[in-house]
């Protein structure tokens, strides 16, 4: 029989934080397929652990800085330059990550668990660890319920919804600044590797039972959670390496779903 | 000579560009245009693909800056509203959507949805998943959440690319019949000439960014330029629909001081439009 002793029990209550944010925000992230975008801002965030060594300021803060301005660079460039999307993110999410690397590295008399910050240590959270998480997580489900209207719009057809008065750019701005917190709360969950996995899976194993976009976020949300409970478990049970687990989790779900009901399920009436 | 070229200077102006141009990396893709955009009257913009159709139709929507001349809008109080249909529409199978929802994202407008839904007949598609339509069906669509703003201006990017000849037809149709309950101005891109030509008040034929010519479709298919570029045989003679050529306005119920119906012959050139608007 398992027991859930606190450690479990601060882990699912953590876990179970970071799906509710990870729905409707993940959703948004597949309807504007922006799952590399993610990615790269994940792999940027071992620079800003770099960083907060280095400035000995909280780490999460140095994730949220170095996120930040990557996601504001990345809308920049992609604006004004026209370059080749996949490109350029292929470079800075692999360059960022190696500088990451090798600032770490350079680092003397610092001791770094790399692998929990690659992979998440979800174990390890404490109670200033839910403050973080829920606090943080309040401020974007806010923050995207206030642009959730216009940023649909846009994601739809950016040039109608411009033509509409929506204001495009500070509503993208909005969006990968909740990206970047997103991904600097996930980051102790499940890591700099598998945050980008929270956000898509979930939400790509939805599709196929929502209606409607609202539908699809809160479904996502669900298949978090299941994903979430059905990882810890299995990892306390066989003794399994949490963040993954819960990641080969809510895969298996979305394996299922998609056996079950087709890819777009939704989309193949007419 | 007075009649409609008099009746197009009572209506007001909503647009003026003057002279402008739009470079891209050296490249002109527009060149010294001169346009005013009319309450009331649909003009539309032919020529080969390339000709600058539809960065003419940006500029005049806000969606790019001119590199040179200028674009005033000329509204008093507050921005012009614009009815936006796009060339392209790709419809995202991955975000779950009704017709009904994709409409109303134009923005709060209860009073005109039943009109809006009424005039393009799109009632019985509002369940459905957006994904689901068909080319033309979208199009209707895209056109009700246009006209949900209750639109001063339509913009209509090539509204009938893939659409049977019918759908066309009655798309056009349409259109006419919605400046004419409106009043609102509408702007065409198109490419399909014999078409677009008779359903028009005025054509403006763009050729390499530059106005080859302009003026009354009648008119125009017999100008020279037109013929070079298009062949003599397109025209509104073989248009599969064509709106009574009447001047548009007297078919308005709020026009009724409008009684004029020479408007072809009379509005060739749009620099007789009024000055004395309140620009901005």
């Amino acid at each position: 029989m398992l027991i859930f002793d606190e450690l479990m029990l601060f882990a699912l209550v953590a876990g179970c934080g970071l799906a509710l944010v990870a729905g409707p925000l993940g959703s948004f992230v597949v309807w504007r397929r922006m799952a590399y975008f993610g990615d790269t801002l994940a792999h940027s965030a071992l620079l800003g652990i770099a960083l907060g060594f280095l400035l000995g300021i909280d780490l999460n803060l140095g994730i949220l800085v170095v996120c930040a301005t990557m996601a504001v660079l990345l809308v920049t460039l992609r604006r004004r330059q026209r370059l080749a999307s996949d490109t350029v993110l292929g470079i800075l999410a692999h360059s960022s990550l190696s500088l990451g690397m090798v600032a770490i590295a350079f680092m003397e008399g610092v001791r770094v668990d790399l692998m929990g910050y690659l992979f998440g240590d979800i174990l390890a959270v404490g109670v200033s660890d839910l403050y973080w998480i829920y606090g943080g997580g309040a401020v974007v489900l806010a923050v995207l319920a206030a642009i959730w209207r216009p940023l649909l719009a846009i994601t739809l057809h950016e040039e109608l919804a411009r033509v509409e008065g929506v204001r495009v750019l500070p509503v993208q701005l909005a969006f990968m600044g909740l990206m970047a917190l997103t991904i600097a709360l996930a980051m102790q969950i499940v890591g700099i590797l598998l945050v980008t996995s929270m956000l898509i899976i979930p939400a790509a194993a939805a599709r196929a039972f929502a209606q409607t976009p609202e539908q699809m976020a809160v479904i996502a949300v669900l298949c978090g959670w299941l994903a979430v409970l059905a990882g810890l478990l299995a990892s306390f049970q066989w003794d399994l390496p949490t963040g993954p687990a819960i990641v080969v989790a809510a895969t298996l779900l979305f394996a299922v779903v998609t056996l079950l009901r087709g890819p777009v399920a939704g989309a193949a009436v007419r | 000579m007075v009649t409609a070229a008099a009746a197009l200077r009572s209506e007001p102006v909503l647009i003026r560009a003057t002279g402008v141009g739009v470079e891209y990396g050296g490249r002109a893709l527009l060149n010294g245009v001169d346009l005013d955009v009319v309450a009331g009257r649909i003009t539309t913009f032919v020529g080969n693909n390339g000709a600058g159709k539809s960065t003419l139709l940006r500029l005049l929507i806000g969606l790019s800056e001119p590199s040179a001349g200028r674009i005033e809008r000329c509204v008093s109080g507050g921005r012009l509203r614009i009815g936006y249909v796009p060339q392209h529409f790709a419809v995202d199978t991955n975000l779950p959507i009704s017709v009904r929802r994709f409409i109303a994202l134009a923005g709060k407008v209860r009073q005109q949805w039943a009109e809006a839904i009424a005039a393009t007949g799109v009632e019985s598609l509002l369940s459905q998943p957006l994904q689901s339509l068909s080319g033309g069906e979208l199009r209707r669509v895209l056109l009700a959440r246009a006209l949900l703003r209750r639109p001063q201006l339509l913009a209509l990017d090539e509204p009938a690319a893939g659409l049977d000849v019918r759908s066309q037809g009655a798309l056009y149709r349409l259109i006419g019949e919605l400046r004419d309950r409106y009043g609102c101005a509408v702007v065409v891109v198109s490419h399909d000439l014999n078409l677009v030509m008779a359903a028009s008040d005025e054509v403006l034929c763009l050729e390499q960014g530059r106005v080859a010519c302009r003026g009354a479709p009648h008119s125009v298919v017999e100008h020279p330029e037109y013929q070079k570029l298009f062949g003599a045989h397109l025209g509104p003679e073989t248009a599969v629909f064509s709106h009574a050529h009447t001047d548009p306005h007297t078919q308005s119920s709020d026009l009724e001081d409008h009684k004029h119906h020479k408007h072809h012959e009379d509005h060739e050139d749009h620099e007789h439009c009024e000055r004395d608007v309140d620009l901005r």
